[in-house]
């Protein structure tokens, strides 16, 4: 068959993602900040999907962070990701399914390496054995969590309780998407749409009712940096680029920011607290901020999930309006509460951002 | 003896990220760390490209290699696919093992980031966790991370996690026998002997600056990682 047109340019902007049967790699951010992000996406796969995620207790960190920070060597991290990849193999999986982006990025990015340089797959098989006796295939796939959640959008919409719509208006919510740098700025043709037009949020976005707003700044990156934020002397870097996204995407009055990697959701969060409590700023209406979303808890409010069980009263920025906006029906008094309705008492307020 | 310049032709990442650059500037233009700090990918890539043993020898001793967030924008928009970001992670790999890192108020941070990153991977499988990350250090979080942090094992609990516990799961103990390999994974590749090899041109420094140097948050540890002389920016 010859692909013409249109259809030959955008096919290197798509990309193959498994169907089922999943190794599932746990985050280091997500699990502490968005834990019921984590949950949320094995609920919906499982519960909504019926598919096969293994959630292996055996699983570490990739080392990302630490290697990102320059403190270990890259033989380290090759093989601490064979280790991962030993893992699958002996769990009988081939599709491997990283929740960080850091990760994703450094799988893609090693196993790219083993390729180029296939001297450097032999050592890290001789590391991995000397250390741990094990052995490992590379995956068939290797996907992140929100290609599987865009690759099923269109099945979360046909389940959806609520849509990204003003129910008072009937207009589509105003979103602001953002892309963790390493799902395709290193390796643009293992990210849907590319380093150019990632399409892996907006597509959510636009299968669930809202509107994706382009703004200038759409781009640049959340200010990690890794050393830039883990060190307190460094963190003016980190503050700075989130504040100039901030002040690029606020004329548009987006309703919401999602994200797709860990780290992003994080620094939207806590710099727009920091940058209230230093300046008084605050970006959202009525001394609100702009909620900073992951793609999961924007899936699971679609689906009509409890918002205290996705985890939202663990965001700085309150999600209140939103959820408003949405016509969500939620217990407002259950938002700090445990299991069981057990009282755990409240947060003290900030000094500028509506506390709910 | 090996040049330095050989030495950094070794390292894969240099061999990808730099081909041959006509010094047109984009990497710059879209660096984030070029906005915020004294810095200029441009140059660095100039200055190893140069093969100038003595000029390498002053990146490895200064504060320009560490301003880099390693977001990999440059490596998007280079025309000629070079990844300075790459090249920077080979040249702070090099400043590394060779000792120059301790001459720099930037590179010395190294003790911090093995500190917390480091020794949180080797203690709970991860490289953070809701136990060592205290708004005395991070007062970015803010008064939601307190309340979460006081009720961590009842807020999990109602998140689906597993905090603490065995099995699968979110925040799960990471038995013995996993942090095990990650132990061994360390001490074969080189890991645990870069920690060391940190900790000790650290305490040499901390010798030199007459602050005390022992474990954890000493005193050297809190001056890499609140001081900053506030020379290192453009405004």
């Amino acid at each position: 068959m010859i692909i013409e047109g249109k259809e030959r340019i955008w096919k290197d902007y798509q990309k193959d993602i498994a169907e089922d049967n999943y190794y599932y790699a746990r985050s280091c951010i997500r699990q502490n900040f968005f834990p019921g992000s984590e949950a949320t996406f094995l609920r919906i796969l499982i519960s909504e999907l019926g598919k096969d995620v293994y959630d292996d207790p055996n699983h570490t960190t990739c080392t990302g962070i630490a290697y990102h920070s320059d403190i270990v060597p890259l033989e380290t991290t090759m093989t601490v990701v064979a280790r991962h990849f030993a893992l699958m193999t002996s769990a009988g999986y081939k599709n491997f399914v990283p929740s960080c982006i850091t990760s994703f990025g450094l799988y893609t990015e090693i196993i790219e390496t083993w390729y180029e340089f296939p001297e450097t797959l032999e050592k890290t098989r001789e590391n991995l054995y000397k250390a741990t006796r094990r052995e490992f295939e590379i995956p068939d796939n290797l996907a992140h969590t929100s290609d599987i959640i865009f690759k099923y959008r269109n099945e979360i919409e046909k389940k959806a309780k609520y849509k990204l719509v003003n129910k008072k208006t009937g207009e589509p919510l105003k979103i602001v998407e953002h892309i963790g740098c390493h799902y395709s700025k290193m390796f643009p043709h293992k990210g849907i749409g590319g380093a150019e037009y990632p399409y892996v949020l907006a597509g959510m976005v636009d299968s669930w009712g809202g509107s994706v707003i382009d703004y200038p700044e759409r781009r640049h990156c959340c200010g990690f940096g890794f050393r830039q934020y883990a060190v307190k002397a460094n963190r003016g870097y980190s503050i700075s680029c989130s504040k100039k996204k901030f002040d690029s995407m606020a004329p548009y009055k987006p309703d919401m920011i999602i994200t797709n990697c860990p780290g992003c959701p994080y620094f939207f969060d806590r710099w727009q607290y920091a940058l209230s409590e230093m300046e008084g700023i605050t970006y959202g209406e009525n001394g609100n901020g702009i909620p900073a979303f992951t793609y999961e808890e924007v899936a699971g409010l679609v689906l009509g999930y409890d918002p205290w069980d996705l985890g939202l009263q663990l965001h700085q920025v309150a999600c209140e309006p939103v959820l408003d906006k949405m016509g969500i029906d939620y217990i407002p008094e259950n938002k700090y509460k445990g299991l069981n309705n057990i009282d755990l008492g409240k947060p003290e307020k900030a000094t500028h951002l509506k506390f709910y | 003896m090996k040049t330095l310049y050989k030495k950094l032709l070794e390292d894969v990442r240099l061999k990808e990220g730099l081909n041959a650059c006509f010094n047109c500037g984009t990497c710059t233009a879209i660096c984030p760390a070029a906005e915020f700090y004294n810095y200029d990918p441009r140059q660095v890539i100039d200055t190893v490209q140069s093969k100038d043993d003595s000029k390498i020898l002053e990146l490895l001793k200064g504060e320009t290699i560490w301003y880099c967030g390693e977001c990999m924008s440059c490596k998007t928009r280079c025309p000629r696919s070079n990844a300075p970001g790459l090249v920077i992670i080979a040249l702070r790999a090099l400043s590394i093992k060779t000792g120059n890192f301790i001459e720099s108020e930037k590179g010395r941070q190294l003790l911090a980031l093995k500190r917390t990153i480091g020794d949180t991977i080797l203690k709970y499988g991860y490289c953070v966790h809701i136990d060592e990350m205290t708004t005395e250090m991070h007062p970015e979080q803010g008064p939601i991370w307190d309340w979460y942090r006081n009720n961590r094992k009842a807020v999990l609990d109602r998140l689906g996690g597993n905090y603490g516990q065995e099995g699968a799961g979110i925040l799960r103990k990471i038995s013995n026998q996993n942090l095990d390999e990650l132990q061994k994974i360390f001490d074969v590749t080189g890991a645990t002997e870069q920690f060391n090899y940190i900790e000790e041109c650290s305490r040499k420094k901390a010798l030199e600056l007459k602050l005390e140097f022992s474990s954890g948050q000493d005193e050297y540890f809190n001056h890499v990682y609140e001081v900053n002389n506030m020379n290192h920016h453009k405004i």
